[in-house]
């Protein structure tokens, strides 16, 4: 049996029949082909799969594809605007946040909605925030500095 | 406009140049990889730590919609084991051998027994991935479970049930190294011994990609492409090819892509890629596989586990005499690519560590037992030595009554370039081991630490620190010296430089980058040289179908032993261009230099020709030297003449908490020596990541087995604690530079030297912050609060 699914995901609109059963990750890496969102775990501890759902940095591995049913979803694949890089992007990169670069769309998309909640964050809030995420070459330390990075540089909100 | 000499970009922190597709989310691991008529595969593992099996019935799978294959290993006639590419044979005059190592069968898909949990027994292949792992589900096999033995020192013991019939008491191999007699006499006639024994645990890699691969058979060219998460590609396809499959090499190509950390784990052939490879010249189809990560922990290959008996000889003023070492290495159910290596010669040869010990001797049984295959993780080897002397060397303090400090200040070897014949057969290529000490002390004021933690102490507050003095060896390695140790490969690294007719510059490299950035550093290697815009030069890794054969990367070789590849090709490079600027400057190539990108005639610098112009004269040869080839491309294998040894001191400040046992990293400071650096950032970097796996080996990692039924207790991540953010602070890095004589751009390596040295930091400075309790040492890691909380209450009930 299939269910029909419609989501908007990085402002264009999809509309699948989808299995009960298909993860939200899987629906958006292998059915709309966005493969930026990464499966890391299969306990929805590592974060790489993080998007942003409604507005809300979720776990995609955690949320089935039909639960996601009229959601508004951004994908790492959405963040970049006209060709420029949002401040979290470019702090990654600035502040050399990333290695091998699996992790990172989740950190991203985490540091996203922790930007929003906490526009100045403090270096320990910044760790607490990133519990969720998980990464293994960096060691966290250009992470932190990304991320206060991109708080110095995020626009300023109207 | 033009990157010139006088802009050198060697030794700045540029940006990296690959990070645009990461953080946009277009990097291509993979699992990213769509192939029309892909099939997906699953595989049926065993759920028991030991059995037999009795049969397999595939009938209800093989029915199941979707399904397009089964097979056993019944199945995959003429296909041999997975080979193990260390030798360590008497008959092989391999140094040290005490006892043959057993070179037992690892088939890729077991068809007698299964040996650990997670031994696949069978591949169901199907048009999905839902599909294959539904009917995966359905097969039955029919297990006769036996008796499991999983804990190290009891692998070997009597009556441990026996895994290989060519394995007797599970014993894989004795091996020595050192001067047993000069040992013993040395600990005969010291006023000051002192032993210990020290755990240094299984670890489990956990790269944040899992393992990956997708095997495609062209029916019609007789080519098989395998896209796998290769650490070196051209390894896989050679012991695939030449061992495994039986195969032609060159009608196979393995493509690493963008591979998302390996530190270790995929280096070697395992047995899901060849599974596909084979399945997929079978069906004529692509097959696809990805790790879960519950697979990832049951079948990625382990790291370290050996348990010591450390025994350190000093003198009444704390001279070191001698150092005896008795370790047992558990290597799991089979042996993995390189197993042998880590526990013998990457263990055994590093037991000098930066002091002049006169006596060492060190022995290691290796055991098989029914767990995941042991094989290199982050420093493999280097770790598990620097851990049993820093540890020891803190014990021998305490038991002399001195300073951990000042003994170690005591034994440095002096500082020298050029050869330090170690008591453990390596010669060490420069060191200055007191400068990087000395540069830490200051960093970290360490008379105001001790005055800070006396004051704490009489607060009640448990402030302790920790030391580590460490080296490695790595730039790995010379060819003939690994040969005549057992290796069955060689390690030197490929580098071609091909120069494009308009002056752009495409480098092919053997080494493979899966985080260290070889798209950045080994461009600005590229740029100086030819003194072009580093715009202009893109760097290949991870294909064998363009690249020279190479042997990837591990060991902390790619800057030194690849990068050294690369330069010899610039040079022929430039040495060829010198002669095409010759012959259109009207001069002779012994009268041209090649500077900020120009060939020039000495003394004349208007008499010159820019690179690019060079580099089309080379394609478009109209006004050309008599009988020089057409073209501008070069390649070259550099084979090292020895390891590189970086070294470096490391210090960690911590805080238990006394009512929870709660460890607090207050400080963590890094001086390292890794020769001359090509990027400081990238290297700070790796730095970073090394000391957080350290520090998680020594305060929350470990893979656990349940002693009774060999299942993995640790198979997800909920399970095995891996270090977070909030665990960690900022690290206090620098570095002193001691470049190595050993090749021309004296980089010694630096990818793993943060993994060596933090373990035995952490845990002596748990060590110090709970000495007022009357603790003098701690066996195992990792220090979970729960086992610092025991170690309080045992210490408060003893006193």
């Amino acid at each position: 049996m299939k269910l029909p699914v419609k989501m908007t995901i990085n402002g264009q609109s999809y509309s699948h029949e989808v299995e009960p059963r298909l993860l939200l990750v899987h629906y958006i890496r292998e059915v709309v082909g966005l493969t930026g969102t990464h499966v890391g775990c299969d306990t929805s501890q590592c974060g790489a799969c993080t998007i942003l759902m409604n507005g809300q940095a979720v776990k995609c591995c955690t949320v089935f594809a039909v639960q996601a049913d009229g959601a508004n979803i951004t994908t790492i694949e959405g963040l970049a605007k006209d060709g420029e890089l949002h401040p979290i992007q470019q702090g990654f990169w600035e502040k050399h946040g990333l290695q091998c670069g699996f992790c990172t769309p989740g950190m991203i998309l985490s540091a996203y909605q922790m930007l929003e909640r906490y526009p100045k964050p403090s270096e320990e809030l910044i760790r607490h925030q990133l519990e969720g995420n998980l990464c293994r070459c960096t060691g966290y330390h250009n992470i932190v500095k990304a991320i206060e990075w991109a708080a110095e540089h995020m626009p300023a909100k109207k | 406009m033009a990157t010139v000499a006088s802009d050198r970009l060697f030794g700045k922190s540029i940006k990296r140049r690959e990070d645009p597709r990461f953080i946009t989310g277009r990097g291509q691991y993979v699992d990213d990889l769509k192939l029309p008529g892909m099939t997906y595969g699953a595989f049926v593992r065993s759920p028991h730590a030991h059995a037999k099996i009795r049969k397999i019935d595939t009938a209800a799978a093989a029915r199941h919609p979707g399904v397009v294959a089964i097979y056993t290993g019944k199945d995959m006639t003429g296909v041999n084991s997975l080979p193990c590419g260390w030798d360590l044979r008497k008959e092989k005059n391999i140094p040290g051998v005490m006892q043959d190592l057993a070179i037992v069968p690892h088939m890729p898909l077991t068809s007698d027994a299964a040996r650990h949990v997670g031994d696949p027994v069978a591949i169901v292949i199907a048009d999905s991935h839902e599909a294959a792992v539904d009917a995966a589900e359905k097969v039955q096999v029919d297990w006769e479970p036996l008796p499991s033995v999983t804990i190290t020192e009891k692998a070997a013991g009597a009556g441990a049930p026996k895994l290989h019939d060519g394995a007797p008491g599970n014993v894989a191999f004795k091996w020595e190294i050192g001067d047993r007699a000069a040992t013993d006499a040395a600990f005969n006639s010291a006023p000051v011994k002192v032993k210990k024994r020290i755990v240094n645990q299984r670890l489990v890699a956990n790269a944040m990609e899992p393992r990956a691969c997708v095997a495609r058979y062209d029916d019609a060219t007789g080519e098989l492409t395998l896209w796998v998460t290769s650490q070196n590609p051209h390894v896989h396809r050679l012991l695939m090819c030449a061992f495994v499959l039986g195969i032609p090499e060159h009608k196979v190509r393995v493509i690493a892509p963008d591979v998302g950390g390996g530190f270790g784990s995929k280096i070697f052939l395992y047995n899901e890629e060849v599974v596909c490879s084979w399945a997929s010249r079978k069906l004529k189809r692509p097959v696809r596989w990805t790790a879960s990560r519950s697979e990832a922990y049951l079948t990625d290959a382990h790291g370290r586990d050996h348990v010591t008996d450390a025994e350190l000889a000093l003198s009444n003023d704390g001279k070191m005499l001698g150092l005896r070492v008795k370790t047992t290495a558990n290597l799991g159910a089979y042996l993995s690519t390189f197993a042998p290596a880590v526990p013998t010669f990457l263990y055994g040869t590093l037991l000098n560590g930066v002091y002049a010990i006169p006596a060492i001797h060190c022995e290691v049984t290796g055991v098989f037992s029914n767990t995941t295959a042991v094989d290199a993780y982050r420093g493999a080897g280097r770790p598990e030595a620097c851990y049993v002397l820093e540890r020891i060397v803190e014990a021998g303090a305490r038991a002399a009554k001195m300073d951990v400090g000042e003994l170690r200040k005591k034994n440095f070897i002096p500082k020298f370039s050029g050869a330090f014949q170690t008591q453990v057969a390596v010669v060490y290529d420069s060191g200055d081991y007191g400068a990087a000490w000395d540069r830490m002390l200051q960093m970290l004021d360490y008379k105001k630490f001790r005055a800070e933690q006396e004051a704490a102490r009489k607060q009640g507050r448990l402030l302790g620190i920790g030391f580590s003095a460490y080296i490695e060896a790595c730039s790995i390695a010379p060819s003939k010296l690994v040969g005549a140790l057992g290796a069955g490969a060689g390690l030197y690294e490929s580098g071609k430089v091909r120069v494009h007719p308009t002056g752009g510059v495409t480098v092919y490299t053997g080494s493979h980058s899966h985080g260290q950035g070889h798209e950045t550093t080994f461009a600005q290697i590229v740029a100086d040289k030819l003194g072009i815009p580093i715009e202009q030069v893109e760097i290949v890794h991870g294909d064998t179908g363009s690249i020279p054969f190479g042997m990837g990367t591990y060991g902390s070789r790619s800057a030194s032993v690849g990068g050294t590849a690369i330069l010899m090709s610039l040079n022929k490079v430039i040495e060829k261009g010198k002669k095409i600027a010759a012959h259109l400057l009207e001069a002779s190539p012994n009268d041209i230099d090649f500077t900020g990108g120009q060939f020039q005639v000495k003394g004349a610098p208007s008499k010159a020709v820019p690179f690019g112009a060079v580099s089309l004269t080379a394609y478009v040869p109209h006004k050309y030297p008599e009988g020089l080839e057409p073209g501008l491309e070069e390649t070259s294998f550099y084979d090292p003449s020895n390891f590189c040894f970086p070294f470096g001191a490391h210090a960690c400040v911590v805080e238990v908490e006394r009512e929870t046992g709660k460890v607090r990293i207050l400080r963590y400071l890094a001086v390292d020596d890794v020769g001359n650096v090509i990027n400081p950032m990238i290297v700070d970097g790796m730095v970073h990541g090394g000391i957080a796996q350290g520090v998680g080996q020594a305060l929350c990692e470990g893979a656990v087995y349940d002693g009774q039924s060999g299942q993995l207790l640790t198979g997800t991540m909920m399970d095995y604690a891996l270090p977070k953010a909030d665990m960690l602070p900022m690290y206090e890095t620098d570095r002193t530079v001691t470049p190595t004589p050993v090749n021309p751009m004296g980089i010694k390596g630096a990818g793993e030297t943060g993994t060596i040295a933090s373990p035995p930091a952490v845990m002596n400075a748990v060590v110090d912050a709970l000495a007022p309790l009357g603790v003098d040492h701690i066996e195992e890691m990792p220090l979970s609060a729960e086992r610092v909380w025991k170690i309080i209450q045992g210490a408060k009930s003893a006193r």
